[in-house]
């Protein structure tokens, strides 16, 4: 196999199944905005610590910028373009919204994907649980203290929302 | 930043990997979850011909007990590590090791047999895992063959392992009953890694005297070290403050510290006196 041959990824990103030919080179995070146009995964360091490129791969949040393409083929990716929509927001994004949980907004759809990611690992965390989840993602302007809010309040609703008292918490 | 251009195949078994690996040894790299890797290939400090990637071949993953060990497939990632109730219960330093890797993120994709076979002298794991005894399976054209953790853990980035073997699996011996374990990391502020990672497993008679006992420093040092003076010195009586004090300064001469651009040999060796010490006296009441 020559070395620049590409190969075929089959991904379903967003619930849809696509099919490329990719350079096995290609970055995970490059084939979303590049070859998918969903440029809602951010890339801010490239290096693996700012989270910015974070999405979920089969249900778990990995740093898109870190996997290549090749790796999740057959695999299930969602991004921020997939969480929600206008007017139908996912709970995190919509706690993201009540407790100003985003300032500029270019950490934000990373951010979200880890909190999606922590919840689904551990649905009531501790506010210190919380942090540490958050470990892996850098906002340079919002502050953390109302990202914390976000995911708290964001988890509170998704607990509700599978109880009793599933409409108190959604007023 | 883009890696330099190479074919990739994905290995469905522990066969196809080795077979593959014999093809081109030199120029093939396997591929677990590419947390070490794929950051090297990005900055061209590596450029292998062909990745092999691992990270499906089922024989390689999970955790299961066997014979009075907890073995490890190489191929599992450091959440399911950190979240195992069997390692949880009996091997707490290596679920504490493994739940303080780098994030949430790094902790999905990351593996047991990556982390091994890349050898970043700070890695968490390498100190848990020598504290608990444990050791290593290694596949290669010849068969299979086991090694110590500590033998694994050569220089930085240099381990036991050939350029045609693969990590298959990591045993960890079921300590004694009286046993107790923990794991001390003081991270980097900004990389998180460990400035110094201290795992000691102890066993203890129910009066406090100490039967057995492994002391293991990551971080600090230029290699994982074990730090067999230290161990001596917890071997005995009820331990004291003083004796801890006293193991934890045994650790400390134990290394080797060298300097570089954030601290001094002097200071890295301090930090593992200190944390030796605290990570003793959290096992004894
Ligand atoms: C942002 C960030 C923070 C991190 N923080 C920490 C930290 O705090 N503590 C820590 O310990 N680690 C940390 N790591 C490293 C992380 O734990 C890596 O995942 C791990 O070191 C390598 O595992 P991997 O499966 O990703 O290996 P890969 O990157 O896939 O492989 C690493 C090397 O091992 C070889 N290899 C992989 N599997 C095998 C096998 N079964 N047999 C033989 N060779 C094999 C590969 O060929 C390669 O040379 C961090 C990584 C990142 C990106
Ligand atoms: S862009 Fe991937 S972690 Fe920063
Ligand atoms: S909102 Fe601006 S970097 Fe986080």
């Amino acid at each position: 196999m020559n070395n620049q041959d590409t190969v075929q990824v089959t991904m379903t990103v967003n619930g849809r199944t696509r099919v490329e030919q990719v350079e096995p080179r290609l970055l995970l995070a490059h084939f979303l905005r590049d070859h998918l146009g969903l440029t809602g995964t951010h890339i801010g360091c490239d290096t693996s610590q700012c989270g910015a490129c974070t999405v979920l791969l089969d249900g778990q949040a990995v740093k898109s910028c870190t996997v290549l393409a090749v790796q999740a083929d057959h695999q299930a990716v969602t991004t921020v373009e997939g969480l929600g929509q206008r007017g139908g927001l996912h709970p995190v994004q919509q706690a993201f919204w009540d407790k100003h949980g985003l300032q500029c907004g270019f950490c934000t759809p990373g951010v979200m994907m880890t909190a999606v990611g922590l919840l689904q690992q551990n649905p009531t965390p501790t506010s210190e649980e919380i942090r540490e989840g958050l470990d892996g993602v850098i906002c340079r302007c919002t502050g953390y203290e109302t990202i914390v809010r976000a995911v708290a309040e964001a988890a509170a609703v998704m607990a509700g929302e599978a109880g009793p008292s599933a409409a108190a918490a959604n007023e | 930043m883009i890696p330099a251009s190479f074919s990739y195949r994905r290995a469905e078994s522990l066969d196809d990997a080795l077979r593959w690996l014999a093809e081109d040894p030199q120029g093939s790299k396997l591929v677990a979850g590419g947390h070490s890797l794929l950051p090297l290939m990005k900055m061209r400090l590596a450029a292998p011909r062909r990745l092999i990637d691992i990270a499906r071949v089922s024989e390689l993953i999970g955790i299961r007990e066997q014979s009075g060990a907890i073995v490890i497939g190489a191929g599992t990632v450091h959440r399911d590590l950190a979240g195992h109730p069997d390692v949880r219960q009996k091997l707490p330093a290596l679920a504490e090791a493994a739940g303080k890797i780098g994030d949430l993120q790094v902790r999905n994709r990351g593996t047991i047999g990556g982390s091994l076979s890349h050898a970043d002298p700070s890695a968490d794991l390498p100190a848990a895992l020598m504290a608990l005894a444990a050791t290593v399976d290694i596949a290669g054209p010849a068969g299979e063959r086991s090694l110590a953790v500590e033998e694994m853990m050569v220089a930085p980035l240099v381990t036991g392992l050939a350029p045609d073997e693969v990590l298959v699996r990591v045993r960890v011996p079921i300590p004694a009953a009286g046993s107790r374990s923990v794991y001390l990391k003081h991270p980097h502020p900004a990389s998180g890694y460990a400035l110094a990672g201290v795992a000691v497993a102890v066993t203890l008679e129910p009066a406090g005297a100490v039967t057995a006992a492994r002391v293991a420093v990551t971080g600090a040092g230029v290699v994982p070290f074990r730090a067999t003076d230290a161990e001596t010195v917890l071997i005995g009586d009820r331990l004291t403050p003083a004796r801890i004090a006293e193991a934890a300064k045994a650790a400390a001469a134990a290394g080797e510290f060298a300097g570089d651009a954030l601290m001094s040999a002097e200071y890295r060796r301090q930090l593992c006196r200190v944390y030796v010490e605290r990570a003793i006296s959290a096992l004894v009441d």
